[in-house]
Protein backbone atom coordinates (compact mmCIF):
# COMPACT_ATOMS: atom_id res chain seq x y z
CA UNK A 1 0.00 0.00 0.00
CA UNK A 2 1.15 3.57 0.46
CA UNK A 3 2.93 2.14 3.49
CA UNK A 4 4.16 -1.25 2.38
CA UNK A 5 5.85 -3.76 4.68
CA UNK A 6 6.10 -1.70 7.83
CA UNK A 7 8.48 -3.17 10.38
CA UNK A 8 6.99 -3.29 13.88
CA UNK A 9 10.10 -4.68 15.56
CA UNK A 10 7.93 -7.49 16.86
CA UNK A 11 9.18 -11.05 17.34
CA UNK A 12 5.80 -12.33 18.39
CA UNK A 13 2.70 -11.20 20.23
CA UNK A 14 2.66 -10.85 24.00
CA UNK A 15 -0.38 -11.96 25.93
CA UNK A 16 -1.93 -9.53 28.43
CA UNK A 17 -0.33 -11.53 31.27
CA UNK A 18 3.15 -11.03 29.88
CA UNK A 19 2.73 -7.27 29.66
CA UNK A 20 3.82 -4.59 32.10
CA UNK A 21 0.92 -2.78 33.84
CA UNK A 22 1.33 0.18 31.47
CA UNK A 23 1.33 -2.05 28.42
CA UNK A 24 -1.69 -3.91 29.66
CA UNK A 25 -3.62 -0.72 30.29
CA UNK A 26 -2.68 0.47 26.81
CA UNK A 27 -3.71 -2.79 25.16
CA UNK A 28 -7.01 -2.83 27.01
CA UNK A 29 -7.78 0.65 25.77
CA UNK A 30 -6.96 -0.42 22.24
CA UNK A 31 -9.12 -3.52 22.61
CA UNK A 32 -11.99 -1.33 23.81
CA UNK A 33 -11.59 0.83 20.68
CA UNK A 34 -10.64 3.90 22.73
CA UNK A 35 -8.40 6.16 20.63
CA UNK A 36 -4.80 6.63 21.70
CA UNK A 37 -3.90 10.32 21.75
CA UNK A 38 -0.44 11.94 21.55
CA UNK A 39 -0.16 12.57 25.30
CA UNK A 40 -1.11 9.03 26.29
CA UNK A 41 1.49 6.46 27.23
CA UNK A 42 2.24 4.04 24.40
CA UNK A 43 4.75 1.22 23.86
CA UNK A 44 7.90 2.23 22.09
CA UNK A 45 7.23 -0.25 19.30
CA UNK A 46 3.77 1.20 18.72
CA UNK A 47 5.21 4.69 18.42
CA UNK A 48 7.99 3.59 16.07
CA UNK A 49 5.67 1.53 13.93
CA UNK A 50 3.29 4.44 13.52
CA UNK A 51 6.11 6.84 12.68
CA UNK A 52 7.35 4.40 10.02
CA UNK A 53 3.90 3.85 8.60
CA UNK A 54 2.72 7.46 8.62
CA UNK A 55 6.00 8.79 7.23
CA UNK A 56 5.93 6.23 4.41
CA UNK A 57 2.37 7.21 3.72
CA UNK A 58 3.25 10.92 3.71
CA UNK A 59 6.30 10.36 1.48
CA UNK A 60 4.09 8.45 -0.94
CA UNK A 61 1.62 11.32 -1.16
CA UNK A 62 4.44 13.71 -2.00
CA UNK A 63 6.35 11.48 -4.39
CA UNK A 64 2.98 10.54 -5.89
CA UNK A 65 2.64 14.11 -7.13
CA UNK A 66 5.48 13.54 -9.58
CA UNK A 67 4.01 10.98 -12.01
CA UNK A 68 0.97 13.23 -12.34
CA UNK A 69 3.05 16.37 -12.45
CA UNK A 70 4.64 14.79 -15.50
CA UNK A 71 1.39 15.49 -17.42
CA UNK A 72 0.26 18.67 -15.71
CA UNK A 73 1.90 20.95 -18.27
CA UNK A 74 0.30 18.85 -21.04
CA UNK A 75 -3.23 18.36 -19.74
CA UNK A 76 -5.40 18.47 -22.86
CA UNK A 77 -8.23 20.82 -21.86
CA UNK A 78 -8.99 23.58 -19.40
CA UNK A 79 -11.24 21.29 -17.42
CA UNK A 80 -8.68 18.48 -17.21
CA UNK A 81 -5.92 20.88 -16.30
CA UNK A 82 -7.99 22.38 -13.49
CA UNK A 83 -8.90 18.93 -12.21
CA UNK A 84 -5.34 17.65 -12.26
CA UNK A 85 -3.96 20.75 -10.57
CA UNK A 86 -6.58 20.45 -7.86
CA UNK A 87 -5.83 16.75 -7.40
CA UNK A 88 -2.10 17.31 -7.10
CA UNK A 89 -2.73 20.13 -4.66
CA UNK A 90 -4.85 17.73 -2.59
CA UNK A 91 -2.01 15.18 -2.57
CA UNK A 92 0.43 17.81 -1.31
CA UNK A 93 -2.14 18.64 1.36
CA UNK A 94 -2.38 14.95 2.31
CA UNK A 95 1.37 14.84 2.68
CA UNK A 96 1.38 17.88 4.96
CA UNK A 97 -1.52 16.58 6.96
CA UNK A 98 0.14 13.22 7.47
CA UNK A 99 3.50 14.73 8.41
CA UNK A 100 1.67 16.71 11.10
CA UNK A 101 0.04 13.54 12.40
CA UNK A 102 3.49 11.94 12.42
CA UNK A 103 4.99 14.85 14.34
CA UNK A 104 2.48 14.31 17.17
CA UNK A 105 4.52 11.14 17.82
CA UNK A 106 7.70 13.13 18.36
CA UNK A 107 9.21 12.57 14.92
CA UNK A 108 10.54 15.48 12.88
CA UNK A 109 9.33 16.08 9.36
CA UNK A 110 12.66 17.27 7.98
CA UNK A 111 14.52 14.31 9.51
CA UNK A 112 12.08 11.85 8.01
CA UNK A 113 12.28 13.54 4.61
CA UNK A 114 16.07 13.36 4.81
CA UNK A 115 15.80 9.64 5.38
CA UNK A 116 13.67 9.36 2.26
CA UNK A 117 16.19 11.31 0.23
CA UNK A 118 19.04 9.15 1.54
CA UNK A 119 17.13 6.07 0.43
CA UNK A 120 16.75 4.76 3.98
CA UNK A 121 12.99 4.64 3.86
CA UNK A 122 10.58 3.77 1.11
CA UNK A 123 7.63 5.22 -0.67
CA UNK A 124 4.92 3.22 -2.40
CA UNK A 125 6.18 1.04 -5.24
CA UNK A 126 3.43 2.33 -7.53
CA UNK A 127 5.03 5.74 -7.96
CA UNK A 128 8.19 4.31 -9.50
CA UNK A 129 6.24 3.57 -12.68
CA UNK A 130 6.48 6.07 -15.53
CA UNK A 131 3.40 7.89 -16.85
CA UNK A 132 3.60 7.54 -20.61
CA UNK A 133 0.30 8.89 -21.93
CA UNK A 134 -2.55 11.09 -20.80
CA UNK A 135 -4.66 7.97 -20.18
CA UNK A 136 -2.28 7.21 -17.31
CA UNK A 137 -3.84 10.17 -15.47
CA UNK A 138 -7.15 8.35 -15.64
CA UNK A 139 -5.68 4.97 -14.75
CA UNK A 140 -3.84 6.39 -11.75
CA UNK A 141 -6.90 8.19 -10.42
CA UNK A 142 -9.08 5.15 -10.86
CA UNK A 143 -6.73 2.32 -9.89
CA UNK A 144 -4.09 3.89 -7.66
CA UNK A 145 -6.32 6.23 -5.71
CA UNK A 146 -8.87 3.42 -5.74
CA UNK A 147 -6.43 0.99 -4.13
CA UNK A 148 -5.39 3.70 -1.69
CA UNK A 149 -8.99 4.11 -0.56
CA UNK A 150 -9.45 0.38 0.05
CA UNK A 151 -6.41 0.49 2.26
CA UNK A 152 -7.23 3.74 3.98
CA UNK A 153 -10.90 3.27 4.80
CA UNK A 154 -10.03 0.83 7.60
CA UNK A 155 -7.32 3.25 8.75
CA UNK A 156 -10.07 5.70 9.62
CA UNK A 157 -10.59 3.40 12.60
CA UNK A 158 -6.89 3.14 13.41
CA UNK A 159 -6.24 3.13 17.17
CA UNK A 160 -4.07 6.24 16.92
CA UNK A 161 -6.40 9.26 17.00
CA UNK A 162 -4.48 11.78 14.86
CA UNK A 163 -3.83 9.22 12.10
CA UNK A 164 -7.44 8.03 12.11
CA UNK A 165 -8.72 11.59 11.85
CA UNK A 166 -6.27 12.44 9.07
CA UNK A 167 -7.57 9.43 7.16
CA UNK A 168 -11.18 10.56 7.37
CA UNK A 169 -10.37 13.74 5.53
CA UNK A 170 -7.95 12.10 3.12
CA UNK A 171 -10.40 9.35 2.16
CA UNK A 172 -13.06 11.85 1.15
CA UNK A 173 -10.68 13.49 -1.26
CA UNK A 174 -9.32 10.20 -2.57
CA UNK A 175 -12.85 9.07 -3.46
CA UNK A 176 -13.24 12.23 -5.45
CA UNK A 177 -9.93 11.55 -7.22
CA UNK A 178 -10.98 8.05 -8.04
CA UNK A 179 -14.26 9.10 -9.64
CA UNK A 180 -12.45 11.79 -11.57
CA UNK A 181 -9.86 9.33 -12.85
CA UNK A 182 -12.53 6.90 -13.91
CA UNK A 183 -14.39 9.67 -15.69
CA UNK A 184 -11.25 10.54 -17.66
CA UNK A 185 -11.12 6.96 -18.94
CA UNK A 186 -14.87 6.71 -19.51
CA UNK A 187 -14.88 9.89 -21.58
CA UNK A 188 -12.08 8.54 -23.76
CA UNK A 189 -13.82 5.18 -24.17
CA UNK A 190 -17.27 6.63 -24.89
CA UNK A 191 -16.48 9.75 -26.89
CA UNK A 192 -12.88 9.26 -27.93
CA UNK A 193 -11.22 8.12 -31.14
CA UNK A 194 -9.89 4.61 -31.67
CA UNK A 195 -6.44 5.88 -30.85
CA UNK A 196 -7.68 7.20 -27.52
CA UNK A 197 -9.41 3.91 -26.71
CA UNK A 198 -6.18 2.06 -27.39
CA UNK A 199 -4.45 4.53 -25.09
CA UNK A 200 -6.86 3.65 -22.28
CA UNK A 201 -6.37 -0.09 -22.67
CA UNK A 202 -2.61 0.37 -22.77
CA UNK A 203 -2.69 2.41 -19.54
CA UNK A 204 -4.75 -0.29 -17.83
CA UNK A 205 -2.38 -2.97 -19.09
CA UNK A 206 0.56 -1.15 -17.51
CA UNK A 207 -1.07 -0.15 -14.22
CA UNK A 208 -3.15 -3.24 -13.50
CA UNK A 209 -0.56 -5.46 -11.86
CA UNK A 210 1.34 -2.67 -10.14
CA UNK A 211 -1.96 -1.57 -8.54
CA UNK A 212 -2.53 -5.07 -7.18
CA UNK A 213 1.03 -5.05 -5.86
CA UNK A 214 0.29 -1.88 -3.91
CA UNK A 215 -1.22 -4.02 -1.14
CA UNK A 216 2.09 -5.79 -0.61
CA UNK A 217 2.82 -9.52 -0.53
CA UNK A 218 0.65 -11.89 1.45
CA UNK A 219 1.17 -11.15 5.14
CA UNK A 220 -0.53 -14.25 6.52
CA UNK A 221 2.60 -15.35 8.38
CA UNK A 222 4.16 -11.98 9.08
CA UNK A 223 4.87 -11.14 12.75
CA UNK A 224 4.75 -7.44 11.81
CA UNK A 225 1.20 -7.77 10.57
CA UNK A 226 0.07 -9.71 13.61
CA UNK A 227 1.51 -7.01 15.88
CA UNK A 228 -0.04 -4.18 13.81
CA UNK A 229 -3.38 -5.97 13.97
CA UNK A 230 -3.13 -6.41 17.75
CA UNK A 231 -2.43 -2.70 18.06
CA UNK A 232 -5.35 -2.03 15.71
CA UNK A 233 -3.18 -0.02 13.40
CA UNK A 234 -3.92 -2.53 10.71
CA UNK A 235 -7.34 -4.13 10.49
CA UNK A 236 -7.18 -6.47 7.53
CA UNK A 237 -4.58 -8.65 5.86
CA UNK A 238 -3.00 -7.59 2.59
CA UNK A 239 -4.65 -10.41 0.65
CA UNK A 240 -8.09 -9.47 2.00
CA UNK A 241 -7.65 -5.86 0.97
CA UNK A 242 -6.36 -6.84 -2.45
CA UNK A 243 -9.37 -9.09 -2.99
CA UNK A 244 -11.74 -6.35 -1.88
CA UNK A 245 -10.13 -3.95 -4.35
CA UNK A 246 -10.29 -6.45 -7.16
CA UNK A 247 -13.93 -7.33 -6.50
CA UNK A 248 -14.98 -3.71 -6.70
CA UNK A 249 -12.74 -2.89 -9.66
CA UNK A 250 -13.54 -5.66 -12.14
CA UNK A 251 -17.16 -4.58 -12.72
CA UNK A 252 -15.90 -1.03 -13.30
CA UNK A 253 -13.38 -2.40 -15.78
CA UNK A 254 -16.15 -4.20 -17.65
CA UNK A 255 -18.33 -1.10 -17.66
CA UNK A 256 -15.46 0.74 -19.32
CA UNK A 257 -15.36 -1.88 -22.02
CA UNK A 258 -11.75 -2.75 -21.28
CA UNK A 259 -9.94 -5.90 -20.22
CA UNK A 260 -7.33 -6.79 -17.62
CA UNK A 261 -3.96 -8.19 -18.65
CA UNK A 262 -4.75 -11.35 -16.71
CA UNK A 263 -6.06 -14.46 -18.53
CA UNK A 264 -6.88 -16.09 -15.19
CA UNK A 265 -9.21 -13.35 -14.02
CA UNK A 266 -12.71 -14.76 -13.61
CA UNK A 267 -15.68 -14.71 -11.30
CA UNK A 268 -15.80 -17.60 -8.86
CA UNK A 269 -19.39 -18.55 -8.12
CA UNK A 270 -18.37 -20.60 -5.09
CA UNK A 271 -16.27 -18.03 -3.24
CA UNK A 272 -18.24 -15.03 -4.45
CA UNK A 273 -14.98 -13.36 -5.43
CA UNK A 274 -12.88 -12.91 -8.52
CA UNK A 275 -10.01 -15.33 -9.00
CA UNK A 276 -6.88 -13.85 -10.47
CA UNK A 277 -3.49 -14.91 -11.77
CA UNK A 278 -0.21 -15.05 -9.98
CA UNK A 279 1.42 -11.75 -9.07
CA UNK A 280 5.05 -11.42 -10.17
CA UNK A 281 6.47 -10.40 -6.81
CA UNK A 282 10.00 -10.32 -8.12
CA UNK A 283 9.08 -7.08 -9.89
CA UNK A 284 7.80 -5.64 -6.63
CA UNK A 285 10.96 -6.53 -4.71
CA UNK A 286 13.11 -5.23 -7.55
CA UNK A 287 11.22 -1.96 -7.54
CA UNK A 288 11.66 -1.55 -3.80
CA UNK A 289 15.39 -2.06 -4.30
CA UNK A 290 15.47 0.73 -6.86
CA UNK A 291 15.42 -1.38 -10.02
CA UNK A 292 12.76 0.61 -11.78
CA UNK A 293 12.63 3.20 -14.52
CA UNK A 294 11.73 6.10 -12.24
CA UNK A 295 12.43 5.16 -8.64
CA UNK A 296 15.81 6.86 -8.51
CA UNK A 297 14.61 9.86 -10.53
CA UNK A 298 11.61 10.48 -8.28
CA UNK A 299 13.81 10.72 -5.21
CA UNK A 300 16.38 12.77 -7.08
CA UNK A 301 13.69 15.27 -8.08
CA UNK A 302 12.39 15.55 -4.53
CA UNK A 303 15.91 15.94 -3.16
CA UNK A 304 16.78 18.58 -5.76
CA UNK A 305 13.65 20.56 -4.94
CA UNK A 306 14.47 20.62 -1.26
CA UNK A 307 18.20 21.26 -1.81
CA UNK A 308 17.60 24.05 -4.31
CA UNK A 309 14.98 25.53 -2.01
CA UNK A 310 17.38 25.77 0.90
CA UNK A 311 18.24 29.43 0.28
CA UNK A 312 14.52 30.27 0.09
CA UNK A 313 13.76 28.63 3.41
CA UNK A 314 16.83 30.24 4.93
CA UNK A 315 15.62 33.64 3.76
CA UNK A 316 12.19 33.06 5.26
CA UNK A 317 13.72 32.08 8.60
CA UNK A 318 16.13 35.03 8.60
CA UNK A 319 13.30 37.41 7.79
CA UNK A 320 11.08 36.00 10.53
CA UNK A 321 13.96 36.35 13.01
CA UNK A 322 14.46 39.98 12.02
CA UNK A 323 10.76 40.66 12.42
CA UNK A 324 10.84 39.12 15.86
CA UNK A 325 13.93 41.12 16.87
CA UNK A 326 12.30 44.34 15.63
CA UNK A 327 9.13 43.63 17.55
CA UNK A 328 11.04 42.97 20.78
CA UNK B 1 -18.39 49.82 -38.49
CA UNK B 2 -20.69 50.83 -35.66
CA UNK B 3 -19.29 51.89 -32.30
CA UNK B 4 -20.92 48.86 -30.71
CA UNK B 5 -19.21 46.51 -33.19
CA UNK B 6 -15.87 48.24 -32.73
CA UNK B 7 -16.21 47.89 -29.00
CA UNK B 8 -17.13 44.24 -29.41
CA UNK B 9 -14.01 43.49 -31.43
CA UNK B 10 -11.85 45.44 -29.03
CA UNK B 11 -13.46 43.61 -26.14
CA UNK B 12 -12.58 40.21 -27.59
CA UNK B 13 -8.97 41.34 -27.87
CA UNK B 14 -9.04 42.69 -24.35
CA UNK B 15 -10.51 39.48 -22.93
CA UNK B 16 -7.91 37.41 -24.74
CA UNK B 17 -5.14 39.50 -23.21
CA UNK B 18 -6.52 38.87 -19.74
CA UNK B 19 -7.15 35.19 -20.43
CA UNK B 20 -3.85 34.47 -22.15
CA UNK B 21 -1.85 36.19 -19.42
CA UNK B 22 -3.62 34.14 -16.74
CA UNK B 23 -3.22 30.98 -18.80
CA UNK B 24 0.50 31.40 -19.42
CA UNK B 25 1.19 32.23 -15.78
CA UNK B 26 -0.80 29.20 -14.67
CA UNK B 27 1.29 27.07 -17.02
CA UNK B 28 4.46 28.39 -15.41
CA UNK B 29 3.05 27.41 -12.02
CA UNK B 30 2.41 23.91 -13.37
CA UNK B 31 6.13 23.71 -14.11
CA UNK B 32 6.81 24.18 -10.39
CA UNK B 33 4.90 21.05 -9.48
CA UNK B 34 7.17 18.82 -7.44
CA UNK B 35 9.96 21.40 -7.53
CA UNK B 36 8.85 23.98 -4.96
CA UNK B 37 11.26 25.03 -2.20
CA UNK B 38 8.95 23.69 0.53
CA UNK B 39 5.82 21.55 0.71
CA UNK B 40 3.77 24.53 1.86
CA UNK B 41 4.84 26.29 -1.32
CA UNK B 42 3.73 23.33 -3.44
CA UNK B 43 0.25 23.86 -2.06
CA UNK B 44 0.36 27.66 -2.27
CA UNK B 45 1.72 27.83 -5.83
CA UNK B 46 -0.72 25.24 -7.07
CA UNK B 47 -3.43 27.27 -5.41
CA UNK B 48 -2.47 30.49 -7.18
CA UNK B 49 -2.07 28.60 -10.45
CA UNK B 50 -5.54 27.13 -10.05
CA UNK B 51 -7.05 30.55 -9.43
CA UNK B 52 -5.41 31.97 -12.52
CA UNK B 53 -6.43 29.03 -14.66
CA UNK B 54 -10.01 29.38 -13.45
CA UNK B 55 -9.98 33.07 -14.31
CA UNK B 56 -8.49 32.32 -17.72
CA UNK B 57 -11.32 29.92 -18.41
CA UNK B 58 -13.93 32.52 -17.47
CA UNK B 59 -12.43 35.15 -19.78
CA UNK B 60 -12.04 32.60 -22.59
CA UNK B 61 -15.67 31.55 -22.22
CA UNK B 62 -16.82 35.11 -22.59
CA UNK B 63 -14.47 35.80 -25.50
CA UNK B 64 -15.73 32.66 -27.25
CA UNK B 65 -19.33 33.78 -26.84
CA UNK B 66 -18.58 37.19 -28.27
CA UNK B 67 -16.63 35.74 -31.19
CA UNK B 68 -19.56 33.45 -31.83
CA UNK B 69 -17.71 31.41 -34.43
CA UNK B 70 -18.30 27.94 -32.99
CA UNK B 71 -14.92 27.88 -31.24
CA UNK B 72 -14.94 27.26 -27.52
CA UNK B 73 -12.66 28.22 -24.64
CA UNK B 74 -10.49 25.13 -25.18
CA UNK B 75 -9.93 26.13 -28.77
CA UNK B 76 -8.82 29.58 -27.70
CA UNK B 77 -6.39 28.16 -25.15
CA UNK B 78 -5.04 25.16 -27.02
CA UNK B 79 -5.25 25.90 -30.74
CA UNK B 80 -3.96 29.42 -31.16
CA UNK B 81 -0.28 29.85 -31.95
CA UNK B 82 2.31 32.24 -30.52
CA UNK B 83 1.46 35.06 -32.94
CA UNK B 84 -2.18 34.83 -31.91
CA UNK B 85 -1.52 34.75 -28.17
CA UNK B 86 -2.08 38.09 -26.44
CA UNK B 87 -0.44 37.61 -23.04
CA UNK B 88 1.84 40.12 -21.37
CA UNK B 89 5.50 39.36 -22.03
CA UNK B 90 6.34 39.11 -18.36
CA UNK B 91 4.02 36.13 -17.99
CA UNK B 92 5.86 33.98 -20.51
CA UNK B 93 9.33 34.51 -19.05
CA UNK B 94 10.83 31.25 -17.76
CA UNK B 95 10.03 30.38 -14.18
CA UNK B 96 13.71 30.65 -13.25
CA UNK B 97 14.55 30.27 -9.57
CA UNK B 98 12.17 31.19 -6.80
CA UNK B 99 13.34 34.82 -6.88
CA UNK B 100 12.42 35.14 -10.55
CA UNK B 101 9.02 33.60 -9.96
CA UNK B 102 8.46 35.86 -6.95
CA UNK B 103 9.42 39.07 -8.72
CA UNK B 104 7.47 38.14 -11.83
CA UNK B 105 4.43 37.27 -9.82
CA UNK B 106 4.69 40.38 -7.69
CA UNK B 107 4.84 42.70 -10.71
CA UNK B 108 1.91 40.91 -12.23
CA UNK B 109 -0.14 40.69 -9.03
CA UNK B 110 0.08 44.43 -8.39
CA UNK B 111 -1.05 45.10 -11.95
CA UNK B 112 -3.72 42.39 -11.87
CA UNK B 113 -5.18 43.65 -8.64
CA UNK B 114 -5.46 47.19 -9.99
CA UNK B 115 -6.97 46.05 -13.27
CA UNK B 116 -9.51 43.78 -11.61
CA UNK B 117 -10.41 46.56 -9.18
CA UNK B 118 -11.07 48.82 -12.15
CA UNK B 119 -13.06 46.12 -13.93
CA UNK B 120 -15.43 45.67 -11.01
CA UNK B 121 -16.84 49.06 -12.14
CA UNK B 122 -17.18 47.95 -15.76
CA UNK B 123 -20.43 48.83 -17.49
CA UNK B 124 -20.32 45.28 -18.83
CA UNK B 125 -21.98 43.33 -16.04
CA UNK B 126 -20.45 40.03 -16.99
CA UNK B 127 -16.98 41.55 -16.72
CA UNK B 128 -17.79 43.34 -13.48
CA UNK B 129 -19.02 40.10 -11.94
CA UNK B 130 -16.01 38.04 -13.02
CA UNK B 131 -13.65 40.80 -11.90
CA UNK B 132 -15.24 40.92 -8.44
CA UNK B 133 -14.75 37.19 -8.09
CA UNK B 134 -11.20 37.36 -9.38
CA UNK B 135 -10.37 40.30 -7.17
CA UNK B 136 -10.81 38.24 -4.01
CA UNK B 137 -8.25 35.76 -5.30
CA UNK B 138 -5.96 38.47 -6.58
CA UNK B 139 -5.99 40.22 -3.22
CA UNK B 140 -4.55 37.08 -1.68
CA UNK B 141 -2.04 36.64 -4.53
CA UNK B 142 -0.77 40.18 -4.13
CA UNK B 143 -0.40 39.85 -0.39
CA UNK B 144 1.44 36.57 -0.83
CA UNK B 145 3.92 37.79 -3.44
CA UNK B 146 4.47 41.07 -1.56
CA UNK B 147 5.34 39.09 1.55
CA UNK B 148 7.80 36.99 -0.41
CA UNK B 149 9.37 40.17 -1.82
CA UNK B 150 10.02 41.24 1.76
CA UNK B 151 11.30 37.83 2.85
CA UNK B 152 13.70 37.54 -0.06
CA UNK B 153 14.66 41.22 -0.06
CA UNK B 154 15.39 41.33 3.66
CA UNK B 155 16.18 37.68 4.28
CA UNK B 156 19.78 36.69 3.59
CA UNK B 157 22.53 38.14 1.45
CA UNK B 158 21.96 35.40 -1.08
CA UNK B 159 18.20 35.92 -1.29
CA UNK B 160 18.71 39.65 -1.66
CA UNK B 161 21.23 39.14 -4.45
CA UNK B 162 19.02 36.66 -6.28
CA UNK B 163 16.00 38.93 -6.01
CA UNK B 164 18.00 41.92 -7.24
CA UNK B 165 19.16 39.90 -10.25
CA UNK B 166 15.61 38.78 -10.96
CA UNK B 167 14.29 42.34 -10.79
CA UNK B 168 17.05 43.57 -13.08
CA UNK B 169 16.25 40.95 -15.65
CA UNK B 170 12.47 41.30 -15.55
CA UNK B 171 12.15 45.04 -15.17
CA UNK B 172 12.14 45.82 -18.92
CA UNK B 173 8.94 43.77 -19.30
CA UNK B 174 7.10 45.90 -16.76
CA UNK B 175 6.68 48.51 -19.45
CA UNK B 176 3.55 46.72 -20.59
CA UNK B 177 2.06 46.94 -17.11
CA UNK B 178 2.23 50.71 -17.03
CA UNK B 179 1.17 51.43 -20.59
CA UNK B 180 -2.03 51.14 -22.59
CA UNK B 181 -2.67 50.97 -26.32
CA UNK B 182 -5.64 52.15 -28.44
CA UNK B 183 -7.72 49.12 -27.63
CA UNK B 184 -7.38 49.63 -23.91
CA UNK B 185 -7.97 53.37 -24.21
CA UNK B 186 -11.05 52.84 -26.34
CA UNK B 187 -12.56 50.39 -23.85
CA UNK B 188 -11.71 52.59 -20.89
CA UNK B 189 -13.49 55.49 -22.58
CA UNK B 190 -16.51 53.28 -23.19
CA UNK B 191 -16.59 52.46 -19.47
CA UNK B 192 -15.83 48.79 -20.15
CA UNK B 193 -12.08 48.40 -19.58
CA UNK B 194 -9.84 49.32 -16.66
CA UNK B 195 -7.67 51.87 -18.42
CA UNK B 196 -4.13 52.79 -17.47
CA UNK B 197 -3.05 51.69 -14.01
CA UNK B 198 0.57 52.79 -14.44
CA UNK B 199 0.71 55.46 -11.73
CA UNK B 200 -0.87 53.28 -9.08
CA UNK B 201 1.34 50.37 -10.14
CA UNK B 202 4.53 52.41 -9.79
CA UNK B 203 3.45 53.73 -6.40
CA UNK B 204 2.69 50.29 -4.98
CA UNK B 205 5.87 48.73 -6.39
CA UNK B 206 7.93 51.61 -4.98
CA UNK B 207 6.33 51.11 -1.57
CA UNK B 208 7.15 47.39 -1.42
CA UNK B 209 10.63 47.90 -2.88
CA UNK B 210 11.42 50.42 -0.15
CA UNK B 211 10.28 48.01 2.54
CA UNK B 212 12.16 45.12 0.94
CA UNK B 213 15.35 47.18 0.73
CA UNK B 214 15.52 47.03 -3.05
CA UNK B 215 16.64 49.80 -5.40
CA UNK B 216 13.84 50.98 -7.62
CA UNK B 217 15.04 51.10 -11.25
CA UNK B 218 14.19 53.94 -13.62
CA UNK B 219 10.76 53.43 -15.21
CA UNK B 220 10.99 50.77 -17.91
CA UNK B 221 11.04 52.19 -21.42
CA UNK B 222 8.91 51.14 -24.32
CA UNK B 223 10.64 48.83 -26.74
CA UNK B 224 9.52 47.06 -29.86
CA UNK B 225 8.25 43.88 -28.16
CA UNK B 226 4.51 43.82 -27.71
CA UNK B 227 2.86 40.75 -26.18
CA UNK B 228 -0.59 42.34 -26.21
CA UNK B 229 -0.43 42.38 -29.97
CA UNK B 230 1.16 38.99 -30.49
CA UNK B 231 4.83 39.94 -30.65
CA UNK B 232 6.46 37.69 -28.13
CA UNK B 233 9.81 36.57 -26.82
CA UNK B 234 11.22 33.21 -27.89
CA UNK B 235 9.95 31.56 -24.71
CA UNK B 236 6.28 31.50 -25.59
CA UNK B 237 6.65 29.13 -28.54
CA UNK B 238 8.08 26.39 -26.36
CA UNK B 239 5.54 26.95 -23.63
CA UNK B 240 2.68 26.59 -26.10
CA UNK B 241 4.29 23.64 -27.88
CA UNK B 242 4.26 21.73 -24.63
CA UNK B 243 0.91 22.95 -23.36
CA UNK B 244 -0.91 22.38 -26.64
CA UNK B 245 0.79 19.15 -27.62
CA UNK B 246 -2.14 16.78 -27.06
CA UNK B 247 -4.93 18.82 -28.66
CA UNK B 248 -2.65 19.44 -31.63
CA UNK B 249 -1.50 15.83 -31.98
CA UNK B 250 -5.06 14.50 -31.70
CA UNK B 251 -7.26 17.15 -33.29
CA UNK B 252 -10.34 14.88 -33.36
CA UNK B 253 -10.03 13.66 -29.80
CA UNK B 254 -12.43 14.29 -26.94
CA UNK B 255 -10.75 14.46 -23.55
FE1 LIG C 1 -3.60 11.37 -1.45
FE1 LIG D 1 -3.22 8.37 0.31
FE1 LIG E 1 -5.47 11.05 -4.40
Amino acid sequence: MYAQQVDTGSKGLKSLDEMSPEERHFQEKVNAETKIEPKNWMPDGYRKTLIRQISQHAHSEIVGMLPEGNWLTRAPSLKRKLQLMAKIQDEAGHGLYLYSAMETLGADRDDEIDKLHRGEVKFSSIFTYPTLTWADMGAIGWLVDGAAIVNQVPLQRCSYGPYARAMIRVCKEESFHQRQGYEILLTMMREGTDEQKAMVQDAINRFWWPSLMMFGPSDADSPNSAQSMAWKIKRHGNDDLRQRFLDQTVPQLEFLGCTAPDPDLKWNEETGHYDFGEIQWQEFFDVLKGHSPCGVERIQQRKNAIDEGQWVRDAAVAYADKQKANAA
Amino acid sequence: MSVAMQNNQALVEYLLRLADTDMVLAQRFCEWCGNAPALEEEVAMMNVGLDLLGQARNWYDYAAELRDDGRDADFLAFRRNEREYRNLLIAEQPRGDYAVTTAKQFFFDVWHHLVLTGLTESSDERIAGLAAKGLKESTYHRRRSSEWMLRLGQGTEESHRRLTDAVQNLWRFTYELTDTDEIEDQLAEAGIGAGNVGDAWRAEVARVFAEAGLDLPEPARHFYMDGKNGKHTEHLGFLLAEMQSLPRAYPDATW
